[in-house]
């Protein structure tokens, strides 16, 4: 009984690490991905907005 | 043949965009929720091993973490030979898309193992031949990721970077069967393509979980390549505008 209870903290450390580690990850490459296409969007306005204003 | 007109087919980023933008969502979302199932599954349901108890719970994070931080590499090296061989204008994209969550992968699949070895070996780590072979996986994936950014978009230093990925991908089958080679620490193959020595009760939640990583992975490598089409889409229109 003594050595179930004392495997519980290993148990919950490595499943805190992956669950961490993917969250992270995925968050990470979500947050990359938003940035670069807001880049990428601001980029495909603005030549359309110079034009507009030099009109 | 079909494979490669099918692999040609989405060479036009634009296309491969279209089909990206779902499936980013789609494999991100069924992973987790697999993942979700398997896990819990493996903590509340399964009952504990006659031999190691609680603690065999690890197996079900452990397995699919190593299957990733080799798969990641395995990615590396077919998106090299594509890149080499065929010169397919995304290969190289693909291969430094798999680069950071392979290593995040290997990183993981080394802290659980020392995690499960504590309790069950009576050490963190070991030399043995698995996890030495696993570590240099890790220390790959640096290597690769360190090459790959100095290299930039100059296409002599995607080439380098893609030999690199081609001559680290010798290190997979050292990983595989070291198991067999050096029987040391770790244990043996416990899961082959004809069958498993572990119970079915225990078994059940692996395919979840690992089918569930898998897709989250794959979810993970279509955003890293989305964003990276987006940035070079952002650098080609600056050169652009600076030239006039």
């Amino acid at each position: 009984m003594t050595a179930m209870l004392t495997a519980w903290p290993f148990v919950i450390a490595a499943y805190a690490v992956t669950i961490l580690g993917t969250l992270g990850l995925a968050g990470w490459a979500l947050v990359a991905l938003r940035r670069a296409e807001a880049r990428a969007d601001a980029l495909d306005r603005r030549p359309q907005a110079t034009q507009a204003g030099v009109r | 043949m079909c494979e490669f007109l099918l692999m040609h087919r989405f060479a036009n980023p634009v296309r491969f965009q279209r089909l990206a933008r779902p499936l980013t969502a789609w494999f991100g979302w069924s992973g987790a929720l697999l993942t979700a199932v398997g896990l819990l599954g493996g903590l509340f349901v399964t009952p504990p091993d006659y031999l190691q108890g609680e603690t065999v719970r690890i197996l079900y994070i452990h397995v699919p973490t190593a299957w990733l931080g080799m798969a990641g590499w395995t990615g590396i090296a077919v998106a090299s030979v594509m890149q080499l061989v065929w010169r397919h204008p995304l290969a190289s994209v693909a291969a430094r898309a798999c680069a950071v969550p392979g290593a995040v992968y290997a990183a993981i699949c080394l802290m659980t193992g020392s995690i499960w070895g504590r309790p069950t070996w009576g050490t963190w780590w070991q030399w043995d031949g698995r996890l030495t072979s696993m570590l240099v996986l890790f220390f790959l994936y640096l290597a690769y990721i360190a090459l790959a950014s100095a290299a930039g978009r100059e296409e002599s230093g995607q080439k380098i970077s893609a030999i690199f990925g081609l001559v680290g991908a010798v290190n997979l089958p050292v990983i595989h069967y070291s198991v067999l080679w050096w029987r040391t620490l770790h244990q043996g193959q416990s899961i082959g393509l004809t069958g498993s020595s572990i119970d079915r009760s225990l078994l059940w939640p692996l395919p979840l979980s690992a089918l569930g990583f898998t897709l989250i992975f794959a979810s993970i490598v279509l955003m890293r390549m989305r964003a990276m089409l987006a940035e070079a889409k952002v650098e080609a229109r600056l050169k652009r505008m600076a030239r006039g």
